[in-house]
């Protein structure tokens, strides 16, 4: 069964080349990428299936012998982040049928698409550092094209700065992995938790902190955030709704596995830095976004807050916590991405993603409305939706641990969210219309069908919300089982 | 001759971080490139340093005889090269169109995506 483990690999990128392939018919392309990625999903599906079923499986590629094959790995952790991502992958390929315009799209769109989502799955299932590495890059430079794609001015500034830092991060992983096989002489992940208790506590602790300062760059984590709001404003919401959902989330998926698999002995010093920055990434990104005008520009500061909710349950390292953090990004993918595909649905309603100049859309589509309230109500965590659920575990974890002064960050944060998100319904549903409108055309159902879907899912997870806690619980268990993990992945065991 | 590398790859990220936080966009992109370099000599510094010792495996015996160059360092940084080469080569396009568009090779001039 072990090829099922390759397939959220292969079938993007045979997605991606049949695309190029088809570049001189649009239609065919388009037609083509929906087929690849509805593949795509289901190959997650049964990989998660399996996985929840028989534990965690290992690929070894090319059938070599363990300690030299690269492995590939599935636990429940890296699957259900896998099917949250093909999930919205398929959401975002709907949305850019409308959402996405013709000269962007005859510039290879799509298939940069697979690609971003052929990295992001390697990612998820790299059992190898430096394999984790090269998944990194491949993810990096789709979303470099992705990001400049069109070549408008603010794309290239934003792009300019998105580049830099994050050319730096990779640089910086690069240099913490040359660290660890320096000290261990070994870059898979399973020989690594072995092999890493042998090592000197502040040689390690050194790799650590090199590998968190690169890892934090690509999450958006306090101090080194700001090129996220200048980067995702930028694209249109079709490209900023997918690097919201995939490209932090899969740097923080990173973090998970290294820190506890890898530095699980340093963990004593790591953590509490982790929860510092936690603490003032959710700060800053939530009072940044509380000046901001341009709806994209204020959704982005949140994907920086929010990045600090997946820290917070990471820093504080109990079961609880990490199942609150897998939960918090399964709903922060879902919430994240509905959000910015709504500002693309008012945007072509009202012509202008600034707030004070959209006005009274409530009354005229009170279903867009209602698309706008279920995500929004759910960032700021409130019941029955998926956001409370996701941050009253947190918070109890935080409680058990004792760490109130989090506890206390989290919950102001949490109101200052629900600031942010009445100010859009105010001005931008509420109000009169404007007087002149710039281009005032409908969205179709290709925009409101996939936006409806995962609104209705940020819904469904809410009050569904026993059976995703019981997958993340499995996750966070296999996440700290280290040794099960080491013994699978290094391959002693068979 | 492991510690003329360290302070080899050393002044290297000395010099890329000190061009990173220039202003001017071109400066920053070098610093980049010379980064690239110092974490790809690091890499290969940290397989270890073996004189004259390939990495062969004599015919009949299962592993190489008496000390090798470790090949995976080797492998690691060949494939980083040409990740950093293509990576390099994008950013000096985009620092080129970014010129264009903005008219100015000044870092602060970029202000356009950071306007509330």
């Amino acid at each position: 069964m072990t090829f099922l483990i390759a397939l959220p690999i292969l079938i993007p990128l045979a997605t991606a080349a049949s695309g190029f392939i088809a570049a001189a018919s649009p239609s065919v392309q388009r037609r083509l990428t929906l087929v690849g990625t509805v593949a795509l999903l289901a190959s997650t599906i049964a990989l998660l299936a399996h996985v929840l079923k028989h534990g965690t499986r290992v690929h070894q590629a090319g059938d070599w012998p363990p300690p030299i094959a690269v492995p590939l790995v599935a636990d429940p952790l890296s699957g259900i982040v896998l099917v949250t991502a093909a999930l919205l992958g398929l959401a975002v390929v709907v949305y850019s049928r409308q959402g996405v315009d013709r000269r962007r799209k005859a510039l290879a769109y799509y298939p940069l698409v697979q690609i971003l989502l052929f990295g992001t799955c390697g990612a998820l299932l790299a059992g190898d550092l430096f394999n984790l590495f090269v998944w990194f890059e491949v993810m990096l430079v789709s979303s470099f094209v992705l990001l400049v794609l069109g070549g408008e001015r603010a794309q290239l500034e934003g792009g300019m700065k998105y580049v830099t830092m994050n050319l730096l991060a990779s640089l910086l992983l690069l240099t913490g992995i040359g660290l660890v096989y320096r000290l261990t002489g070994t870059l898979n992940l399973g020989a690594l938790s072995m092999a890493m208790r042998d090592v000197p506590g502040n040689a390690a602790l050194a790799a650590a902190m090199v590998l968190l300062v690169a890892l934090g760059i690509k999450a958006a984590a306090f101090p080194v955030f700001s090129w996220l709001p200048a980067a995702y404003a930028a694209p249109p919401v079709a490209i900023s709704a997918i690097f919201s959902a995939l490209l932090t989330k899969v740097a923080v998926y990173a973090m998970f596995r290294i820190f506890t698999v890898v530095f699980a002995q340093d963990s004593g010093e790591i953590r509490p830095i982790l929860l510092a920055c936690a603490g003032l990434t959710m700060l800053t990104g939530v009072l940044g976004a509380m000046v901001q005008m341009d709806v994209r520009r204020l959704l982005a500061f949140h994907v920086v807050s929010q990045i600090g909710y997946l820290l917070m349950g990471l820093g504080l390292g109990s079961p609880l916590a990490l199942l609150g953090a897998v939960f918090f990004m399964v709903h922060i993918m879902f919430a994240k991405a509905a959000l910015f595909l709504v500002s693309g649905i008012t945007h072509t309603l009202r012509g202008t993603y600034q707030l004070d100049r959209m006005g009274g859309i409530a009354r005229e589509h009170p279903g867009i409305a209602v698309l706008f309230l279920l995500p929004a109500l759910s960032m700021a965590g409130l019941p029955p939706l998926s956001g409370f659920f996701a941050k009253l575990i947190l918070i109890r974890a935080g409680l058990e641990a004792g760490a109130y002064a989090m506890v206390a960050v989290a919950a102001v944060v949490s109101l200052l969210t629900l600031y942010s998100m009445i100010k859009i319904w105010t001005l931008a549903f509420w109000g009169t219309p404007p007087v002149t409108v710039a281009g005032r055309r409908r969205p179709g159902p290709g925009m409101l069908v996939p936006t409806a879907a995962l609104a209705g899912l940020v819904l469904v997870i809410g009050i569904a919300a026993e059976p995703v806690a019981l997958v993340a619980g499995q996750a966070a268990d296999a996440l700290l089982a280290t040794a099960a993990y080491a013994e699978a992945v290094a391959g002693s065991g068979r | 001759m492991e510690v003329v590398l360290a302070f080899t790859v050393g002044s290297l990220y000395g010099t890329g971080f000190y061009l990173l936080l220039r202003r001017s966009v071109i400066r920053v992109v070098m610093g980049i490139s010379l980064l690239g370099q110092a974490a790809n000599l690091m890499v290969f510094t940290s397989g270890g340093l073996v004189r004259g010792g390939p990495p062969r495996v004599p015919l009949g015996e299962e592993y190489p005889v008496g000390p090798v160059a470790d090949p995976l360092a080797q492998a690691l940084v060949l494939t980083a090269i040409v990740i950093n080469f293509g990576m390099t080569a994008f950013a000096l396009v985009l620092a080129a169109r970014t010129l264009q568009a903005v008219g100015t090779d000044d870092a602060d001039a970029l202000v356009l995506s950071d306007a509330p």
